[in-house]
């Protein structure tokens, strides 16, 4: 807690402050009540901390969503009291520290007290009964609201706190079209909560291990896939070991290939595609002798055949990976010319393919900005210039227009380290402080 | 390499499976039981028995090429437990009721299949038919002679013996399965079953809770439980096609890249891919797990990376013929680029030590060095050997391969790996 800036610790301080008042309450009245609902407390309760402890390294929707539903079906259960108390459970996490336990403890408190206020007073009631259907799933509608706004409020504030960032960008970050599974998540709640009271306890588990798998099996995509980039990039720099002058190379041609492609417009999944093809465009080149590949001063017609047989190597290479089959063109037809008078085909205007286009100004970019062995590099003003010039005739009007406002957007520099001017992540988000990581920011929690 | 004959156990069960199918649904259907026919029980029967097709047709594939359909096994587990359709209305379904409704729904979904023109192993139905027979065997019999359990809150005995039933089916799918997977693959059985529940465990476990699951909840909301209970496992469908996509492009990649040292002239072309065949059917010999035997493929695809360092190709890229010291420079280079790439250390380290003798002289044998690498280092020595040999000496290539790893053998090369390699290759016709 104290290596937090004065103002979050306070923040984090109130919140406690609020979650101790809220149990304080709930325990008196649970108490009082008598243990009617003691089993059924305790049972979700478990639940709650059963799915808390074996959370999965990778932050992800789904560690949020087996939270809420248990939360919500303790709200509709037990009323707000007894929601509260099951909240504790959330806190409970082996990968967090002691200052985030306790604030995401506190936080799930403050926010299931606050959606259980909202479900008793749009049900009538406290607790679910045999009230109307059309009431009841108002009122799971409104918890399911209540909790999303007192949950992401309280953990943008904190974050904003802690990172100097301002609040409504940090609040703004975590909205997508996702938050609206969390109504679909509030009637998995609901149902769970029926199913509860009529068969017990084991219905919930058996209603819970699917999501429970699915959060295991997204865990390992998610580590998979962030491996594959580092993987493809390491054997690409193996491959680069071969010629002192184009290495790096191909994860610069990555980086600016990425940087078009979403200036461009393109859907995420097409743009890690494009963004593999560009790191992978030159890998035929291993099929070219060195020597002619270094060699300094006019090529003869046999050496430069040589050279234009690379880019159908490294079509043939790579052909059998299925996910790159739409950006196998980008890397076939990656040296020709939008008037004709490029290689292997000789394409021009339409019959480049996209994914060609976007790699041939990438690649032309990056050579000239670093040296080569037969010339100095050119700085980035120079190398625009020379694209703008050559802006329909060797290449697409459209990438270059890309590549230009993305470069005054971001800014260029060849080395990674200092790439966006703040800190950001590898997909260009910005990074930022949270009690669990930057992902969780984006699912709207903070634990 | 001879291509590996079509294992004639594979093929006996393949047309088994079919005739069981085709006549268990014929008879069943004209022998459709009075429970199918009631006014409660068709539209129930009905409905799981789309439920089933549709989540057949859904199927998935898991890495290690296995056919998985979480959904329609769900169905399926959920209509052998079954014990009333609402509040009051009992269900009164035989085990063989419930095999006609599976059966009728698979033979759907088989023949759409068909029609799309989609490659269906009937083994693996008729493996997932036999978990559920089995459910329905120990499940309906039990509920029989427990009337009391039909009606009212269900209480731990049901559940506990609907769980049982379902692990039950669960271990006679994966036993069959492994038996024809260990014949397909030529593996050993036990570890091929072993394999087999890993792989299947989480989804398994996931398919079995939604499946008792729809069973206790159709009593209480009807039928649209069927729907409203399947988006979890919607769900967990989906995280694993994903998982099973990155999974097959990044073998893909690794197999692709693998070739970069065949393109650049290091090795002979097809080097990398045959070693590791060759590794991996030997690794399968040695019982080896699922992950082990992928790190093994992709040590063995990526052995000779550390070449890329040399200016001067060796000739025909046979380690063979260099100084050990300077083999080990290069198994050294080639586990540094696997290391770099920051999530292969396994990897790294197996290539790191295929060049290492398996014991040196006067010594016992090197614990140090690694199954691994042992494997990948024999592998690669025959498949020089008989590359640079194949020409003058035609089919005896192999003959002399091996008696050449022989002579180094107990020092240089591990015998075990021999012998199993042996039996490998003798499988394969090469001998």
């Amino acid at each position: 807690m104290w290596e937090l800036p004065p103002l979050a610790r306070a923040f984090v301080g109130a919140v406690v402050l609020g979650a101790a008042v809220i149990l304080a309450y709930s325990i008196g009245t649970v108490s009082a009540d008598g243990s009617s609902d003691l089993a059924e407390l305790i049972g979700l309760f478990v639940l709650m901390v059963t799915v808390s402890v074996y959370r999965t390294k990778t932050a992800d929707g789904l560690s949020v969503s087996v939270g809420f539903i248990i939360l919500l079906a303790a709200i509709a259960l037990l009323g707000p009291q007894g929601a509260s108390l099951v909240a504790v459970g959330a806190g409970v996490s082996s990968k967090h520290t002691a200052v985030q336990r306790v604030f995401n403890g506190a936080m799930f408190v403050v926010a299931s007290f606050g959606a259980g206020l909202g479900w008793a007073v749009t049900l009538g009631e406290q607790r679910l009964g045999d009230q109307p259907v059309g009431r009841i799933l108002s009122a799971t509608a409104v918890a399911t609201v209540v909790f999303y706004l007192l949950n992401t409020s309280l953990v943008a504030g904190v974050v904003s706190l802690v990172s100097g960032l301002a609040y409504r960008r940090v609040w703004a970050g975590g909205l997508s079209w996702l938050t609206l599974s969390y109504l679909g998540y509030g009637v998995f709640g609901l149902l769970m909560a029926e199913m509860y009271r009529s068969v017990g306890v084991a219905s919930a588990v058996f209603l819970l291990a699917p999501l429970l798998v699915a959060r295991r099996a997204f865990a390992n995509y998610a580590e998979l896939r962030n491996a594959y980039d580092g993987t493809v990039a390491a054997l690409v720099q193996a491959v680069e070991m071969k010629d002192y002058y184009t290495r790096g190379h191909s994860e610069r041609v990555a980086r600016v290939t990425e940087m078009i492609a979403r200036e461009w417009g393109m859907r995420e999944d097409r743009v890690q595609v494009i963004k593999i093809a560009g790191m992978l465009h030159d890998v035929g080149k291993l099929g070219v002798p060195t020597r002619v590949l270094q060699k300094q001063g006019k090529l003869s017609q046999l050496e430069f055949e040589a050279i234009k047989i690379h880019p159908l190597r490294g079509y043939e290479m790579l052909s059998e990976i299925e996910f790159l089959s739409e950006a196998l063109s980008g890397v076939y037809h990656h040296h020709e010319r939008m008037d004709g008078r490029g290689y292997p085909l000789g394409l021009a205007g339409d019959e480049v393919p996209e994914f060609a286009r976007i790699i041939m100004t990438a690649d032309a970019f990056d050579s000239m900005t670093s040296t080569r062995s037969y010339r100095e590099a050119k700085s980035v003003e120079a190398a625009i210039a020379e694209l703008r010039r050559c802006q329909g005739g060797q290449f697409d009007v459209v990438a270059v227009d890309c590549l230009v406002a993305a470069v005054n957007k971001h800014g260029w520099a060849p080395h990674p380290e200092p790439f966006f001017g703040e800190k950001v992540d590898r997909d260009g988000r910005p990074i930022v402080w949270t009690p669990g990581s930057a992902e969780e920011v984006g699912h709207g929690q903070g634990g | 390499m001879a291509k590996a004959a079509e294992p004639v156990l594979f093929r006996r069960l393949l047309i088994g499976s079919t005739l069981l199918l085709a006549v268990l649904a014929v008879a069943s259907s004209v022998s459709a039981g009075p429970a199918l026919r009631s006014d409660v029980g068709r539209p129930a029967a009905v409905a799981f028995c789309l439920l089933i097709a549709a989540g057949e047709l859904l199927r998935l594939n898991l890495p290690g090429d296995r056919d998985a359909s979480p959904i329609g096994g769900a169905a399926a587990l959920g209509y052998a437990l079954l014990i009333r359709f609402d509040a009051d209305d009992v269900a009164r379904h035989t085990a063989i009721d419930v095999a006609t409704v599976v059966v009728v729904g698979c033979a759907a979904s088989v023949v759409i299949h068909l029609l799309l023109q989609r490659d269906t192993r009937l083994v693996d139905v008729a493996s997932r038919l036999l978990g559920v027979a089995t459910v329905a065997l120990i499940f309906r019999p039990w509920l029989d002679s427990h009337p009391e359990e039909l009606l009212g809150r269900p209480s731990t005995t049901l559940i506990a013996v609907m769980v049982l039933a379902a692990l039950a089916g669960g271990a006679v799918t994966n036993i069959v399965s492994a038996a024809v997977r260990a014949s397909r693959l030529r593996a050993p059985y036990l570890a091929t079953l072993r394999n087999e529940v890993q792989a299947q465990s989480g989804l398994g476990a996931a398919m079995a809770s939604t499946g008792i699951l729809l069973a206790l909840s159709v009593p209480k909301f009807g039928l649209w439980a069927l729907l409203v209970f399947m988006v979890p496992l919607l769900v967990t469908q989906f995280s694993f096609r994903r998982y099973a996509s990155i999974s097959a492009t990044y073998r893909q990649t690794i197999r692709a890249l693998s070739r970069v040292t065949e393109v650049s002239g290091h090795v002979e072309a097809g080097h990398s891919r045959r070693v590791m065949n060759l590794s991996v059917a030997v690794g399968r010999e040695f019982g080896m797990t699922e992950s082990e035997l992928l790190d093994l493929e992709y040590a063995a695809l990526m052995h000779d990376i550390g070449q890329l360092s040399l200016t001067d190709p060796i000739p025909r890229g046979s380690t063979l013929t260099v100084a050990p010291s300077e083999r080990r420079r290069i198994a050294e280079q080639g586990a540094e680029v696997i290391r770099s790439t920051g999530s292969m250390a396994r990897v790294a380290h197996i290539v790191a030590c295929q060049a290492n003798a398996y014991r040196k002289m006067r010594e016992t044998a090197d614990v140090e060095v690694p199954l691994p690498s042992r494997i990948v280092k024999t592998a690669s020595a025959y498949d020089d050997l008989v590359t640079a040999s194949r020409e003058d000496r035609g089919s005896r290539a192999a003959w002399d391969a091996l008696e050449r790893l022989r002579i180094g053998m107990a020092y240089e090369y591990d015998p075990r790996v021999i012998e199993a390699l042996t039996k490998v290759l003798t499988r394969n016709g090469d001998l």
